[in-house]
């Protein structure tokens, strides 16, 4: 067993900090659209809506049912092959809507059922006093079940963080893959992948630190 | 005014309310008394569709809706006219008392936030909590809760105020301090459709005593009539169970 090249250890994290920053804007970016997409499925699925409900069902089911790096290849080497179109979805575009399409649909699961959650007395109320079906969910329904749903959310945000690490399948150069790089120039592979692992973490930390604070704001109404 | 003409409400087979008809004049209160069971609850909640009813004809105010040709805007309007305070007060969690009294004001009749807000103060004022404003629900007793329930139903400026059985969750300590702003409302003169089994209430605040049984008006009349001289036996009967209990 050879002894860790240290030296070449901390040389490598200046190199891979600059490739934090896109892994971030991956899953950051993913991260809102994913919720945006989320909430709208789940109102879908609450309200059932006619049509809509049945899509989304089976979108849910079907980015829920089958893996990451499939949907991955599906969008960056597949819908080019059938569209000439979309030859344009670059990696990180492809990497961006496979994350999106894939959170949202386990993200929609756990926010219907948060807002079906919510007790029906407050349904009533809103309706009492004349408010619509949309402002009862944006103003009462929605930031109730928000802090239900948060936990849950915020782990599937660090599911999402790690899950950009298989962008660079699609030659996407993130933190991941310029680790890659890095380390089949070096043949260091364990001190490579074991700063980027350390990175990965540090950043998690962070976000359940972070995810701590929010749920104390988000709990003050609720306390005695 | 108020004036529901043949309302019914039917769930399934089972008929809850079976033909209402009844005429409420501004600044009246009208106490609905009767056995569990005989639709009381749902009476209030057809008026403004918390439940749908299943035939009949609704009037508040200029507004005249058919039941069953009721467009979403006809029970929005409907909802706008009346306000309605829960058995079990439900405040909104995610608001404090002031949030709650002025949502109302802010979403529905979209005034500007300042005044809005200036409103619900008053309003708090007029309730005795004030220093509550910042105060969510979960850190309010019962009766505190129920009298913000109150307040977000004064916001309103509506037609009518329909209370549920407005004590019936609250520990006794609180039941005071909520009859007491009810009959503060009664003496301004706020027209009030209340479910109640505080019978004293009744007797000393109602305009007019409506007995309900088997989703129909069996007796109607003002509480010296209904409590001291009931005509229909079921009525004789009812009081008799009533105040047996409360003498118990």
């Amino acid at each position: 067993m050879g002894a860790l090249d240290v030296d070449y250890m901390l040389g490598l994290v200046p190199v891979l900090l600059g490739y934090l920053p896109l892994t971030l804007q991956l899953a950051s970016l993913g991260m809102v659209l994913a919720l945006i997409l989320a909430c709208l499925f789940a109102v879908i699925r609450v309200q059932r809506i006619p049509v809509l409900n049945q899509f989304t069902v089976v979108f849910i089911s079907f980015f829920r049912g089958t893996p990451l790096l499939v949907q991955l290849f599906l969008f960056y080497y597949g819908l080019p092959q059938l569209f000439s179109a979309l030859t344009v979805i670059d990696g990180i575009t492809a990497t961006i809507m496979g994350l999106t399409m894939h959170f949202s649909a386990y993200m929609a699961e756990s926010i219907r059922a948060a807002i079906v959650g919510v007790d029906r007395s407050q349904t009533e109320a809103a309706l009492s006093i004349g408010m619509t079906n949309s402002q009862l969910m944006r103003r009462i329904i929605l930031p109730q079940a928000t802090r239900v749903a948060l936990p849950t959310l915020m782990n599937y945000f660090i599911d999402m963080i790690k899950a950009t690490s298989l962008a660079f399948t699609l030659g996407v150069t993130e933190l991941m893959g310029a680790t890659q790089k890095e380390a089949s120039g070096s043949f260091l592979y364990f001190e490579a992948f074991i700063v980027a692992a350390i990175m990965y973490w540090i950043v998690v930390e962070m976000l359940s630190w972070l995810q701590g604070n929010l749920e104390t704001r988000l709990n003050k109404a609720y306390s005695r | 005014m108020i004036e529901l003409k043949g309302l019914r409400k039917q769930f399934g087979d089972a008929v809850v309310l079976d033909g209402i008809d009844l005429t409420i004049e501004k600044g009246e209160i009208v106490v609905i008394i009767g056995p569990s069971g005989t639709g009381k609850s749902t009476l209030l909640r057809c008026v403004n569709f918390l439940e749908q009813p299943t035939a009949g004809e609704i009037t508040v105010g200029d507004l005249t809706v058919d039941v069953n040709r009721a467009s979403k805007k006809d029970i929005l309007s409907l909802r706008q006219q009346t306000a309605f305070v829960f058995q079990n007060y439900a405040l909104f969690a995610n608001k404090t008392a002031l949030q709650n009294i002025a949502e109302r004001l802010l979403v529905v009749d979209r005034w500007p936030k300042a005044k809005a807000y200036e409103r619900a103060r008053e309003i708090l004022r007029r309730i005795g909590l004030e220093d509550k404003a910042d105060a969510y629900p979960a850190s309010m007793s019962g009766g505190q809760q129920q009298r913000v329930g109150i307040g977000r139903a004064m916001a309103a400026g509506a037609e009518v105020i329909l209370f549920d059985e407005p004590t019936s969750s609250l520990d006794p300590e609180w039941v005071e301090e909520v009859l007491a702003l009810m009959k503060q409302l009664a003496a301004e003169r706020q027209t009030m459709m209340l479910v109640t089994h505080e019978m004293s209430f009744a007797r000393d605040v109602a305009d007019r005593v409506i007995f309900i049984d088997d989703g129909r008006i069996v007796e109607q009349g003002p509480p010296s009539e209904i409590f001291y001289h009931p005509k229909d036996p079921r009525t004789q009967d009812f009081l008799q169970k009533i105040l047996a209990t409360h003498q118990a």
